[in-house]
């Protein structure tokens, strides 16, 4: 496989475990990339006098509680649930870790009123915060992936911050602020070539905890709308059938649970000098 | 001749990289230890020293593992033993006094519960008993007030007192064998006398056996009686203290003997006073942490002048304020009194105020190279940085710069692609240096640069800065608590003590009679190579530590 190879070279040890999360990743990556060429029935058509149909050939995953194909709005919904998750995740990253590496760098009277104010922030739980923004701004794609920005942008935050501080007591920092270098410099070049390993591996774990999110929201009816549905909405949907043992509700389940398990084990065995929290 | 109580036939111990490749660092040891004698492991970082003393106990570092040979202590081979029989050995066959005494002993237990742990552990003594002769090695290790000092914490003793009581917990279940490992590479040489007194006088009472891993060549040759030197894990030479010191054979303990005492170097024709012009000058600096009422100071009152193209020598034991003066003078710590003069031009307090001018002229080198050069960032980076800050160089123009500073600190040109972990010790500190070079300074701060490097490699990088000064014209305030190579490379040496410039002298009057009390008690804790030097000394040398 030439992906070890590249990682073999770097002097990377990648385990079959790690492989395997790669792997599960990157199909639910091309699924979600591919699903307007992959399904086999629009989502809205109900292609099935039964409802709650076991898998066939007329429907790989079964039928839904309205008789729709399951495999089509899997993978459909893989699209919604991934992009908005990504689109939150990179809203959130780029916002807290900027900011996270300015306080940090800066330090000093910035510093202390961002972080008390981001404190007293998180104190407020997500998932309430999610309800207050969805039921105000109502329940559309940009206001989810705002909503999911800030919820989880100030634990990038503060992640990010923590690392900053840690690199910038570094002589390397000190020498360059010897030398009078401003603080742009000073965090592209010094610090967050440093740091952007571990924040990386933060980001993944937050992109986890959004997908888990927005699932929480869908099941609670708030997330993505009728008839378009994420994974979360197709759980929901289909709770019903539950009771039947249907290939309905335990197909989009085994795809959050495959997904984000993928994406957590991936980074915890990632290799300890990406992981590591500490700069060499 | 009695049977060895150590032998070690033939060790092979590898290491095993990230990338799973798996290389030797011990290769083919082989050390024998009679009993009552006490063998000194010499080298230098990555020699190996430490790898065999913890082989001896039989624990091997994480990612490190026996390949083959023998170490046999007391005729039980420790490499083959299973944990159990070792643990059952360790504390009453072989015990082990660590370097840093600080993290050997847990900060919230009493020193005493810790001390006799390995009695109570072997069941060798009962706890009263135990106590008892914990007090007892405490009196014959010198420490003040031995019924109490134990029921104290670990913080509330000094660095040396704490030394001394890792190394009554390391004999309290009467092991045959010790092993110190720079026992006292961390403290400071007026309180490295009175340990390393208080080891030998322990050592020759109970009539142990010893192994003692060091750096140090004058430490050795006061403590043991048999030397092996070390390099890359192989051995370089083996012999009595005597014949190692007066009588070396091999190139590298040659090199390390020479190192060990640097000649001084030849200075230009004494220029007259009256021309000096005096290029970085501090006056009355007053510098500290903390504000208002809880400002603590750490340098108080230091005036000094430094000529052009000269060095002057700060020396001074940790805590003196030697490296608060150069923040100071950097700017990185603002003084809170006094100033900070370049070439007749008050400089601000603050670094953020300076000019850019005026900060390229002062430049500082750390201590520490590791920390000292961004590890995401390659070399020709981390020198072209200050070329494009100060110099407005870029492209090809910077490209040659870059090779030409590396060539001056005698690094290969290809370094230029290299990123500083791939770089050992003293090439990082090459390229430390060669990145104040890059700014074209008048002075520059050298806060203990060579330190943290081996002896031989510490000497290399001194004739280098001594090379460049005088092509360059440079001058040094030179901050380092090693009094010899103050006096080796400096042409004016202050000494301060508790924040203040206690003395200050030119080299050759360090042993004039008219020196503070406190230069003399620094000249004279110096370890010499003389064996009988440490006997020689008068026990007043010995503070209250």
């Amino acid at each position: 496989m030439t992906a070890l190879a590249f990682f073999h070279r770097r002097g990377w040890i990648v385990s079959p475990l790690t492989a395997a999360c790669f792997a599960v990743i990157l199909f639910w990556g091309t699924v979600a990339l591919l699903a307007p060429w992959l399904i086999r029935y629009p989502i809205g058509e109900i292609v099935d006098y039964d409802y709650f149909s076991p898998v066939s050939s007329l429907n790989w995953l079964g039928s839904d509680y309205m008789g729709r194909d399951m495999y089509s709005r899997i993978l459909m919904g893989a699209r919604l649930t991934i992009g908005i998750s990504l689109a939150g995740t990179v809203l959130a990253g780029v916002v807290g870790v900027a900011f996270g590496m300015i306080a940090g760098t800066i330090g000093g009277l910035f510093d202390q009123v961002l972080s008390r104010c981001i404190d007293a922030f998180v104190g407020i739980p997500n998932l309430l915060l999610a309800l207050v923004i969805v039921a105000a701004g109502g329940s559309s794609i940009p206001v989810l992936i705002l909503s999911v920005a800030v919820i989880f942008a100030p634990s990038c935050y503060r992640f990010s911050r923590s690392m900053a501080v840690n690199v910038g007591a570094m002589d390397f920092v000190v020498a360059a602020r010897a030398r009078g270098e401003g603080i742009v410099y000073l965090i592209r070049s010094e610090v967050l070539p440093n740091i952007i390993g571990p924040v990386l591996a933060d980001m993944g774990l937050t992109f986890v905890k959004i997908v888990l999110l927005l699932s929480g929201l869908s099941f609670l009816g708030l997330g993505v709308q009728p008839p378009a549905a994420d994974w979360g909405g197709l759980v929901r949907e289909n709770m019903i059938g539950l009771s039947y043992g249907a290939a309905a509700v335990v197909f989009p389940c085994i795809a959050i649970a495959s997904l984000t398990l993928a994406i957590n084990m991936l980074i915890d065995n990632l290799p300890r000098r990406i992981r590591d929290r500490s700069p060499q | 001749m009695t049977a060895p109580l150590v032998q070690i036939d033939d060790l092979h111990i590898a290491a095993e990289t990230d990338s799973g490749r798996s290389f030797g660092i011990i290769n083919g040891v082989s050390i024998t230890v009679a009993p009552g004698e006490i063998e000194a492991l010499i080298g230098e970082s990555g020699s190996g020293k430490t790898t065999i003393a913890l082989g001896l106990l039989g624990h091997f570092r994480t990612g490190c593992h026996f390949v083959s040979g023998r170490m046999v202590v007391n005729g039980k081979d420790m490499a083959r033993l299973s944990e159990a029989e070792r643990a059952a050995l360790r504390g009453r066959s072989v015990s082990y006094v660590a370097q840093s005494a600080a993290a050997a002993f847990n900060p919230s237990l009493r020193i005493i519960d810790q001390v006799i742990e390995i009695a109570l552990i072997h069941h060798t003594l009962d706890r009263a008993a135990a106590r008892a002769r914990a007090v007892e090695l405490f009196r014959d290790l010198g420490l003040p007030s031995p019924e109490t000092i134990g029921d104290r914490y670990p913080h509330q003793v000094s660095g040396g007192q704490l030394q001394r009581l890792a190394a009554a917990m390391a004999v309290i279940g009467d092991p045959m064998l010790v092993i110190f490992d720079e026992p006292t590479t961390a403290l400071d040489v007026t309180t490295q006398i009175g340990v390393l007194r208080a080891f030998k006088r322990l050592m020759r009472d109970k009539g142990m056996t010893g192994i003692y891993v060091s750096h140090d060549l004058a430490v050795v040759a006061q403590i043991a009686d048999r030397i092996t030197v070390l390099k890359n894990g192989e051995v370089q030479e083996q012999g009595t203290t005597a014949e190692i010191l007066t009588n070396a054979q091999h190139p590298y303990t040659r090199d390390l003997l020479a190192a060990f005492a640097p000649r001084p170097r030849a200075r230009p024709a004494a220029v007259a006073p009256q021309e000096q012009t005096i290029v970085l000058e501090g006056r009355n600096i007053l510098s500290g942490y903390g504000k208002g009422k809880g400002f603590i100071p750490a340098v108080r009152d230091v005036s000094f002048r430094l000529p052009r193209g000269a060095s002057l020598g700060v020396i001074g034991e940790s805590g003196c304020g030697k490296s608060t003066l150069a923040r100071t003078l950097a700017g990185l710590l603002p003084a809170s009194d006094g100033q900070v003069i370049l070439s007749g031009a008050p400089l601000p307090a603050e670094a953020r105020a300076r000019s850019k001018e005026e900060l390229r002229r002062l430049q500082i080198v750390f201590q520490l190279a590791d920390t000292a050069l961004n590890p995401a960032t390659q070399i020709g980076d981390i020198l072209g940085r200050p070329l494009t800050f100060f110099h407005g160089m870029r492209g090809r123009k910077r490209a040659d710069r870059v090779a030409e500073l590396l060539d001056m600190v005698r690094l290969p040109r290809d370094f230029a692609q290299r990123y500083p972990t791939e770089l050992s010790g003293g090439q990082k500190q090459r390229v430390n240096f060669a990145r104040a070079l890059a700014a074209e300074p008048e002075v520059i701060l050298c806060d203990e640069i060579t330190s943290a490097l081996d002896t031989v490699v510490a000497a290399a990088v001194l004739d280098l800065l001594a090379e460049l000064q005088r092509e360059l014209g440079l001058s040094y305030l030179f901050i380092s608590h090693d009094i010899s190579t103050v006096r080796a490379f400096c042409d004016e040496v202050m000494v301060m003590y508790a924040g203040e410039a206690v003395d200050r002298f030119a080299p050759a009057q360090m042993d004039a009679p008219e020196r503070h009390p406190y230069t003399r008690l620094l000249v004279s804790s110096l370890p010499q190579l003389d064996p009988g030097w440490l006997d020689s000394l008068p026990e007043v040398l010995e503070r209250g530590v």
